[in-house]
């Protein structure tokens, strides 16, 4: 007998029995529907958190004050505009492109009778740069803004809409209050995306010139003769050259900052890099996490089609019995049960594949941010899996099948 | 054994041949078989001697537990004996493998059971097709058809068993009997699960077929009417044949009313020995 003539039989067998092949193919239907859908929401999560980094500028590392961790130090000196200078220098760190600094500013931002509580920033004028952000209205911090000081402030969308009503409005003009010393709108920045990101809304920020945050908002002067800076935004000429700007950066305020033991350093670098890889390990995590429970799915899927097709080889006894009375060898019989199997396991991949993209455009629905998509190697990986499940576990009911004796199988009731 | 089949045309000279010059089909030699029961072994057959000749017309009677049903099992190549030799149509079965008895069994038998045994949702056509199927025949449409046709069903070639009385489900088993043309068609009480009109169509047509295509029928059965039918009837007992002997004047079917239970026994009691002394019976 062919093999043709086998699934031939086998597919008319599976026609006879279309309810129980219906439910029998739902276990393989569910699991593979279920391994598309989580993986691809998986990679999506993890494609979300690059593209939040992305948003934080390219090349990046930042630094900012943090207690020293050993014992023998305590108490932080804190940066000064002086080391930050020092630092712009390509004697001292030849691998920084450009260097921005941050001094938070703190207080309540105020529009007529609306106020928020709001970090506000000073920065220097090539902050902007350095994010790789841009302005949507008005203009960003000029540096003369900041050589006089200048009261003026540009701000976020989030900020707008809840200063003034609607983040649509151009408030460039208007002056607005922070602690009370009245400051001019002269920028809105572009919206950035990633709104809801677990990094913070990166749209409710309010900049104004380094040199008013640390002279007309509070005493900032530092022991050196220079200003306080709360964070260093630092840009490295390239991907390359990030880890010896991390320790040019290390050596100097280590060095400025008289630290002499591992552990005693007051400051934290932290590589955008970095960042982004030990969440991509642990969003990793989380994908092979769901990839496991789907497989668990597939599993118990595989499970199912050997069950229902072990009552299906005892439900058939007589049919077994008569079709090798006229003739069928075991191996017919097997042949017969495993391709029936497969089928069922082939087609409820299919149907699961269809499945997991009903399940990856209702997610996409929800959640816009998430870009979901099926990918060529999930569709590989299911069909790859549920044929090796229709194999494997068709294997065993078929061999019972191919087993039976035909005068026990013909005198079944 | 696979070149025995290769001369499937070639006639074996070395085969028995009964006084009218047919050759024997089947040739049983001191076959016996033993089951085992937990501890208890079970004699089912001891020693059985049997041979039946092409174009014959046989009914294999007994009680139960007389060893019918094994002594079928084994003819029909379903079960292998203990011990002893069976030939069937020349061939030496008794001691073939698994595979090789699912060969004989779909060129050299023709099954027909009491229950019919056909595939659910399965057209008629598509049943005889079955052992051709699972030959590798060529033109099976075709032979399924004729095979329908010499059963009187071929005006019903796609309807479904559920579509067809019990007598026509006979049929339908009776022609997938036919279609590979085997060396005998062995019936399990064939009109056991039908009524007596429909009973008598299926009689009816195994003597047809016996009488016009010359084809060896072997029939199990425990009810002597039916035996009555056939030409010689083998009865067995306790795992021995008992009695082997010519019907003198076979019955046609259709021709007679079924008699009384009284009329049946005497009429059987006429013919067939039934098991008690030599003398009683001749």
């Amino acid at each position: 007998m062919t093999l043709f003539e086998s699934l031939r039989i086998a597919i008319g067998s599976l026609l006879i029995n279309r309810l129980r092949a219906a439910l029998t193919t739902l276990g393989i239907i569910i699991g593979v529907g279920a391994v598309i859908g989580l993986v691809s929401l998986g990679r999506g999560v993890e494609d979300y958190i690059a593209s939040e980094f992305q948003s934080l500028g390219s090349n990046v590392l930042f630094v900012f004050s943090s207690p020293p961790t050993s014992s023998t130090r305590r108490g932080i000196q804190p940066m000064t505009t002086k080391e930050a200078e020092a630092l712009r220098s390509r004697a001292v760190a030849p691998s920084i492109r450009t260097l921005a600094m941050e001094t938070l500013a703190g207080g309540i931002v105020a529009a007529g009778s609306n106020a928020i509580q709001l970090s506000v920033s000073g920065v220097t004028p090539n902050f902007i740069e350095v994010r790789s952000w841009a302005i949507r209205d008005g203009a960003w911090i000029s540096e003369a803004d900041n050589d006089r000081a200048a009261r003026v402030i540009v701000l976020g969308t989030t900020v707008v809409e809840r200063l003034f009503g609607d983040k649509m409005i151009d408030p460039v003009g208007r002056t607005v209050t922070v602690n009370e010393r009245v400051f001019t709108v002269i920028g809105v920045l572009e919206e950035q995306g990633g709104g809801i990101g677990f990094i913070g809304d990166q749209n409710e920020v309010a900049f104004m010139p380094i040199l008013t945050a640390q002279t007309r908002m509070g005493s900032t002067r530092t022991r050196d003769g220079g200003y306080r800076v709360d964070v260093l935004h630092i840009q490295a000429l390239d991907e390359e050259s990030m880890d010896s700007a991390t320790q040019e950066v290390e050596t100097f305020l280590s060095d400025a900052h008289g630290v002499q033991f591992q552990g005693e350093q007051d400051f934290t670098i932290i590589n955008q890099a970095d960042l982004l890889s030990s969440l991509g390990a642990i969003t990793g995590i989380l994908t092979v996490f769901l990839s496991l429970l789907a497989g668990i799915s597939l599993l118990v899927g595989g499970i199912g089609i050997m069950n229902i097709m072990l009552v299906s080889v005892t439900e058939r006894t007589r049919e077994i019995g008569l079709r090798k009375a006229v003739g069928a060898r075991g191996g017919d019989i097997l042949l017969q049960f495993l391709i029936e199997s497969v089928i069922l396991s082939l087609l409820g991949g299919a149907l699961g594949v269809a499945l997991g993209w009903l399940i990856i455009t209702i997610g996409a629905l929800l959640v816009p941010d998430l870009r979901l998509s099926i990918t060529t190697d999930a569709v590989v990986l299911a069909t790859f899996v549920s044929s090796f499940i229709g194999v494997f576990f068709g294997l065993y009911p078929a061999s019972r099948a191919a087993r039976m004796r035909p005068i026990d199988a013909l005198r079944f009731e | 054994m696979v070149s025995l089949f290769k001369r499937r045309g070639g006639r074996r000279d070395d085969v028995p041949v009964d006084v009218q010059g047919r050759r024997a089909v089947i040739e049983i030699q001191g076959v016996t078989k033993t089951y085992a029961m937990g501890d208890i072994e079970v004699h089912a057959l001891r020693g059985v001697d049997l041979t039946i000749y092409e174009g014959e017309f046989v009914s294999i009677m007994g009680p139960s537990g007389s060893g019918k049903s094994t002594l079928m099992n084994i003819l029909g190549a379903l079960d292998q004996p203990t011990s002893g030799a069976y030939r069937l149509d020349g061939v030496d079965v008794s001691r073939l493998s698994e595979s090789d008895l699912a060969k004989v069994r779909n060129k050299k038998i023709g099954f027909v059971f009491q229950n019919f045994n056909l595939l659910k949702r399965t057209t008629a056509q598509r049943q005889v097709e079955l052992p051709l199927i699972y030959a590798g025949a060529g033109g099976r449409s075709r032979k399924a058809k004729a095979a329908l046709e010499s059963v009187g069903l071929g005006q019903r070639l796609n309807h479904l068993p559920s579509e067809l009385s019990g007598g026509q489900q006979q049929r339908v088993a009776i022609a997938r009997a036919l279609v590979n043309e085997p060396a005998m068609i062995l019936a399990d009480e064939p009109t056991g699960n039908l009524d007596s009109r429909s009973g008598a169509e299926v009689l009816q047509i195994f003597q047809t077929l016996n009488r016009e295509r010359g084809i060896t029928v072997v029939f199990v059965t425990h009810d002597s009417w039916i035996a009555r039918h056939t030409q010689r009837v083998i009865m067995l007992r306790d795992g021995q044949i008992v009695a082997d002997a010519p019907i003198a004047e076979p019955l046609i079917a259709g021709h007679n009313e079924r008699p009384s239970m009284e009329d049946e026994m005497e009429a059987v009691l006429k013919t067939v020995y039934y098991g008690g002394k030599e003398e009683e019976y001749t």
